[in-house]
């Protein structure tokens, strides 16, 4: 590992001046460890911000809000979590294992950097590792990678489970920086790579995400989190999907569907969304919206196979949704 | 076999394979380091230490460590506690499984100096002196190992697992032991030892 400083913050504000003049954040540490080890990353300082109070998770009215620094483990379990959101306990409980579910932050969570292969590989060529260098999945072992969103430069999946249900949700962030505060829909976190995969979020310099907010909505009790992937647990998703119905007599009165495993970015599928509204709560109406997402969808030479596993991970997630009492 | 087993014990002040091979290797490393060590290609920032104290196992320290120092490397090079292992040293293995404030992690992903003033507890720690830990003592029982390579990581996490109330079933095990790779493929004796433990309350 390349040498660095490492400081501590004893205040937010302290922790954003120091990011501010060029130090990166570390929470729980699990993505920047390993890849500084690796010196894909190579922070020459490091501003700790554990002891920050942004730990705290709770209800305000019917929204639930997650501090940034609250584990995934915390989250997962906590009671307020399960009764306003289960469906962000159960994408929680389906991502890493115990040990680094007791370890990640929620903001690093939502800022851990992609799993391809080429990422981590430094002699080869990748233009988010190395802007400009090429991109060595786009012909090699893509299997793992993106199907939507993608672009000539990269190919890459963003890795996260619960930014998937957070995405569906609609959740929000309350972010800050050294000129102040402001909120920010978690999707409009992630950037498309274009010809910037190097660019993955729309965090300005300094920028600190300080609390989650997931709002209420009449489809929060009905929502399931439903992983596709090579073994039963601990591995990244092939393809995954948060989905969340609101019920009324019967038909499908307003849906929220985003997946991951698929695209550059948590992907959220509002054409299939609209094309649930007002339908019945059956089969034929999920396979029908679940059609319309792989639109535009572009498999690469080994992951064919995500543009018909992804609308059958839809069907059977609205399936699960729809089956919730 | 019991009359023969204290034979297969070394006594005495043993060197152990550790120290062996630190010799070993540093002598190896005398002979092939070359005569200058090659200027740095770039002025990188001072390095600066860093003075914690850890509480292990019961046993208070106080350190100074390198920034990029593990904690699984403070345990194994600083505190001589050489029961957790490094396996792959990318948080992917579990072998590395410590209780963190009675927390399990891997002690590969996080640093040291990031830890001032925490209770850890690894594999050392388990056995109350002679008398195995249940869950030691149940791994031995349903042959839980092979190699033996995970096992300290496989027990520590165990442990936790239990703790956390999600051993209530073979099937949980498998989902909440996930995070332990045993590459001999021990799994059934593994999840029988956990399951055992939990079940007696």
């Amino acid at each position: 590992m390349l040498p660095f400083a490492l400081e501590k913050a004893r205040s937010t504000e302290d922790a954003i001046a120091a990011a501010a003049a060029g130090a990166r954040y570390i929470a729980g540490g699990t993505t920047l460890v390993d890849l500084m080890r690796e010196e894909v990353e190579r922070p020459e300082r490091l501003i700790d911000i554990n002891a920050l109070p942004l730990k705290d998770i709770h209800a305000d009215g019917s929204d639930l809000v997650i501090g940034a620094l609250a584990r995934m483990a915390e989250v997962a379990a906590h009671p307020e979590v399960k009764r306003l959101q289960p469906v962000i306990a159960e994408a929680l409980i389906e991502g890493a294992s115990p040990q680094l579910r007791n370890m990640a932050s929620m903001g690093g969570n939502l800022l851990q950097r992609c799993r391809c292969p080429y990422f981590r590989m430094l002699d080869a060529a990748c233009n988010k590792r190395a802007p400009g260098s090429g991109c060595s999945a786009i012909d090699g072992l893509n299997a793992g990678n993106a199907i939507l969103g993608t672009s000539a430069s990269c190919v890459a999946t963003h890795p996260s489970d619960v930014a998937v249900a957070l995405v569906a949700l609609g959740a929000t962030m309350r972010v800050r920086g050294p000129k102040g505060e402001r909120n920010l829909a978690v999707e409009e976190l992630f950037r498309l790579p274009g010809d910037t995969p190097h660019l993955e979020h729309t965090l300005l310099p300094g920028e600190l995400i300080l609390d989650i907010r997931v709002p209420a909505g009449p489809y929060s009790r009905r929502a399931r989190y439903l992983k596709v992937r090579d073994r039963a647990s601990y591995e990244f998703a092939l393809v995954s999907a948060a989905a969340a119905l609101h019920v009324e007599n019967g038909r499908i009165r307003s849906a929220r569907l985003a997946v991951g495993g698929v695209g550059t970015r948590p992907w959220r599928l509002k054409a299939c969304e609209e094309a649930l509204a007002g339908k019945p709560v059956d089969r034929a109406s999920f396979e029908a919206a679940a059609r319309l997402a792989t639109q535009g969808a572009r498999p690469l030479s080994h992951n064919h196979y995500k543009v018909e596993l992804l609308p059958r991970t839809i069907v059977r997630a609205l399936e699960m949704a729809g089956e919730v009492a | 076999m019991t009359d023969s087993a204290p034979e297969l014990q070394p006594r005495g002040p043993a060197i152990s394979r550790r120290r062996v091979l630190q010799t070993t290797a540093a002598v190896v490393a005398l002979d092939t380091l070359p005569p200058t060590p090659p200027a740095a290609a770039q002025p990188v920032p001072a390095t600066a230490t860093a003075t914690i104290k850890l509480r292990v196992n019961g046993a208070p320290h106080a350190l100074t460590v390198d920034p990029r120092q593990s904690l699984l490397d403070v345990l194994r090079e600083k505190l001589d506690l050489p029961g957790t292992k490094k396996g792959c040293n990318q948080g992917a293995c579990g072998a590395c499984t410590v209780l963190l404030d009675g927390k399990r992690i891997v002690s590969c992903l996080t640093l040291a100096a990031m830890h001032d003033g925490a209770e850890l507890t690894t594999i050392e720690g388990l056995a109350k002196g002679d008398a195995l830990h249940p869950l030691q003592a149940a791994f031995i029982e349903h042959d839980g190992l092979q190699c033996g390579f995970c096992t300290p990581g496989q027990i520590v996490s165990g442990v936790a697992c239990i703790a956390e109330g999600h051993a209530g079933s073979p099937e949980e095990v498998k989902f909440w032991m996930s995070g332990n790779i045993c590459r001999c493929g021990a799994y059934p004796g593994i999840v029988a030892a956990v399951t055992e433990i939990a079940g007696r309350g």
